[in-house]
């Protein structure tokens, strides 16, 4: 089947910046991809040339397998959701969600119809003679949906919709747009630079970083096995070492840090020498505390050291813990379940994971 | 302390209050007094609408009325169709510091008095002027052009005064939409005729309206170009006023012919709002 978008070696400068810099990807028909990256890493330029408003310097863009280069933004059959969602003030919500039914001409029974079962499909019914100004900011955002859904376009473009929206509402919405998308069963492509709105809501997300993706593949995917020291310490948190690996054996490797502690773990089938400079990524989740030595055997990374601070955040609480002898500070995740609700800085505590848990790249080779 | 705040809110209230009232409420409360004065003997007067009657009963003053009134109104539209491409260029397509550069550009001409930019006029437009002789030196005239001293020189004069006028209200609104509002219009299918239409000049009504009414009233009131670009024929209401008042010394005639002009104008203003939906409030705001 040919996917709903492909971009094919797609570059687009200005001056002598590289802003999208040879990216190639493609959408399969009724997925939801995301693109996630920094601010400033190029992904509002590959919506906009996907769009339309831009050229793409080379490359070429294709929807449902036809280029697209040659066909004005009004004429392609993809709609964008706005970052501020660019609702027209000056008209009521009908007429919002009617203004591109209006453009292709049709009878003015059949736009009201269209109006009335996008209105009715997003949940808000009869609210078509509000003014735009009146409603609150979710509302606004589903209605924004809505006026592009009505085109029934091939793609649907989400330029960071949920920035503007307070942390509740964002949360709230999330699931809604996956439900949304679910529901109009279209394909979308959506950009953030929020990893929970890429990994809670797509099935495929494209990391960018400086007009380069780094990897494309599922949330699991880029959070267990990330192919770039970029995407492993973008996604998720992580403690983050530099050092020399020592030994490489099979699927294992060892590596020492440069305070001089050992960290066993696995090569996950990269290029990885005895010798050569590396960083590995441990994420606070994935390393276990324990009051005593014995309970941590099955681990082949145990650290024993002395709390520093306590980092409370509810479910997503921490400890900065420092080993004995060096002075390196890890990260942990405290498990919630109430035999650690005494912990105070200072107490002694032990800390394992197990090496094929932790990401180990090159330093320097990309 | 109380009657501290009291004498500064009075003294701040002052200015504004001696403005509205010495220079506006009654001169014109005056004004009324004289134009419903009628002059029966040498020093003697009589209350009666008689001024009015001759303002209504003599052609002359009634087609002047009208002509000063269309031609306003045209000036109005003309200035509306050259400042809003001009605006939206400015407001929307330039960026940083052409955007400024422009925007001076259209203020430059104000830095000279009105009588002076009327001046350049003539100097272009008169028979001996500079377009007459280019159009000699082209070969398209075999003798002297008059150019000045016609309706079509007023109007341009008109335009050319009240253009600022129209652009700063309709660059400040216009700056005000957001480009993804006009993206957003061509994204969903709409061509630049139907977003012009739907999208920008809905926005831009407040500033449409204020503009048209500050020009039309501009023109309207507008004495000096009339007279220097369209002659002594030029059958501009203020001149007839000016006529009355100075060269007639008939200061109740005048002052009718006044009021006549202040309910014009206040009712095409009216109109105006009516016929856009806009309210004063809305525009000025």
């Amino acid at each position: 089947m040919t996917p709903d978008l492909e971009c094919i070696g797609l570059t687009r400068r200005f001056g002598d910046f590289v802003a999208v810099d040879d990216v190639s990807f493609s959408v399969p028909r009724g997925s939801f991809f995301s693109i996630l990256g920094p601010s400033g890493c190029g992904k509002t330029t590959i919506m906009r040339m996907v769009a339309g408003f831009l050229e793409p310097s080379t490359g070429d863009i294709l929807i449902k397998g036809k280029s697209v280069l040659d066909v004005a933004p009004n004429k392609r059959p993809v709609n964008m959701v706005f970052q501020h969602l660019a609702l027209f003030p000056m008209m009521n919500v009908a007429d919002n969600i009617g203004y591109g039914l209006r453009r292709q001409k049709l009878p003015r029974t059949e736009i009201t119809r269209k109006v009335d079962e996008a209105l009715e499909r997003i949940g808000l019914p009869g609210i078509g003679k509000r003014r735009v100004d009146e409603l609150s900011g979710g509302q606004k955002q589903r209605v924004a949906i809505a006026r592009c859904m009505v085109m029934e376009p091939d793609v649907l473009l989400l330029d960071e919709p949920l920035g503007a929206l307070d942390l509740k509402l964002r949360e709230h919405m999330k699931i809604e747009l996956k439900a949304l998308q679910a529901a109009f069963d279209t394909t979308f492509v959506y950009i953030t630079h929020d990893q929970s709105e890429a990994l809670v809501m797509s099935d495929q997300i494209a990391v960018m970083n400086e007009g380069r993706f780094e990897q494309v593949g599922s949330g699991q995917d880029l959070y267990y096995r990330p192919d770039t020291a970029f995407v492993a310490g973008f996604i998720g948190e992580a403690n983050r070492w530099r050092g020399r690996i020592e030994r490489v054996e099979g699927g294992a490797m060892e590596m020492r840090t440069e305070s001089g502690m050992l960290m066993r773990g696995a090569t996950h089938g990269r290029a990885l020498a005895a010798g050569d400079a590396a960083e590995i990524f441990v994420r606070p989740e994935a390393i276990r505390v324990a009051k005593d030595a014995g309970e941590l055997d099955r681990f082949d990374n145990r650290i024993a050291g002395t709390v520093t601070s306590l980092l409370f955040n509810g479910a997503a609480s921490r400890i900065l813990m420092r080993d004995a002898g060096g002075d390196e500070e890890i990260e942990v995740t405290l498990p919630q379940s109430g035999e650690y609700a005494g912990l105070k800085r200072g107490d002694r505590v032990h800390i394992g994971w197990s090496g094929d848990q932790g990401n180990c790249f090159p330093v320097g080779a990309g | 302390m109380r009657a501290g705040v009291r004498l500064g809110f009075i003294l701040l209230l002052a200015p504004l209050v001696l403005w509205l009232a010495l220079l506006i409420v009654i001169p014109h409360i005056d004004m009324f007094l004289v134009s419903i004065r009628e002059r029966v003997g040498v020093r003697q007067y009589q209350t009666s609408f008689a001024n009015y009657l001759t303002f209504f009963q003599e052609p002359l003053y009634i087609w002047t009325f009208i002509r000063t009134a269309v031609m306003s109104v045209l000036a109005t539209v003309i200035t509306l169709l050259i400042a809003f491409p001009v605006s939206y260029y400015i407001a929307k397509i330039a960026k940083g510091r052409l955007q400024q550069v422009l925007f001076m550009l259209c203020l430059i001409p104000f830095y000279v008095s009105e009588l002076v930019r009327t001046f350049g006029w003539m100097i272009l437009l008169r028979e001996t002027g500079i377009f007459s002789n280019l159009l000699q030196w082209a070969g398209l005239a075999d003798q002297p052009v008059e150019m000045l001293y016609n309706d079509a020189a007023i109007m341009i004069g008109l335009v050319y005064t009240s253009m600022l006028f129209m652009v700063v209200p309709l660059t400040t609104t216009l700056e005000s939409l957001d480009d993804s509002v006009i993206e957003a219009g061509y994204d969903l299918g709409g061509n630049g005729l139907s977003v012009l239409r739907e999208i920008v000049i809905p926005h831009a009504a407040p500033g449409i309206v204020s503009g048209s009414i500050v020009v039309f009233m501009l023109s309207l009131g507008n004495y000096l170009t009339p007279i220097m670009l369209g002659g002594k024929d030029s059958l501009w209401f203020t001149e007839m006023i000016y006529n009355q008042f100075i060269v007639r010394f008939n200061w109740e005639l005048g002052a009718a012919f006044g009021f006549m002009l202040l309910f014009l104008s206040s009712v095409i203003v009216w109109g105006m709002l009516k016929l856009t939906g806009q309210t004063l409030e809305k525009t000025m705001g």
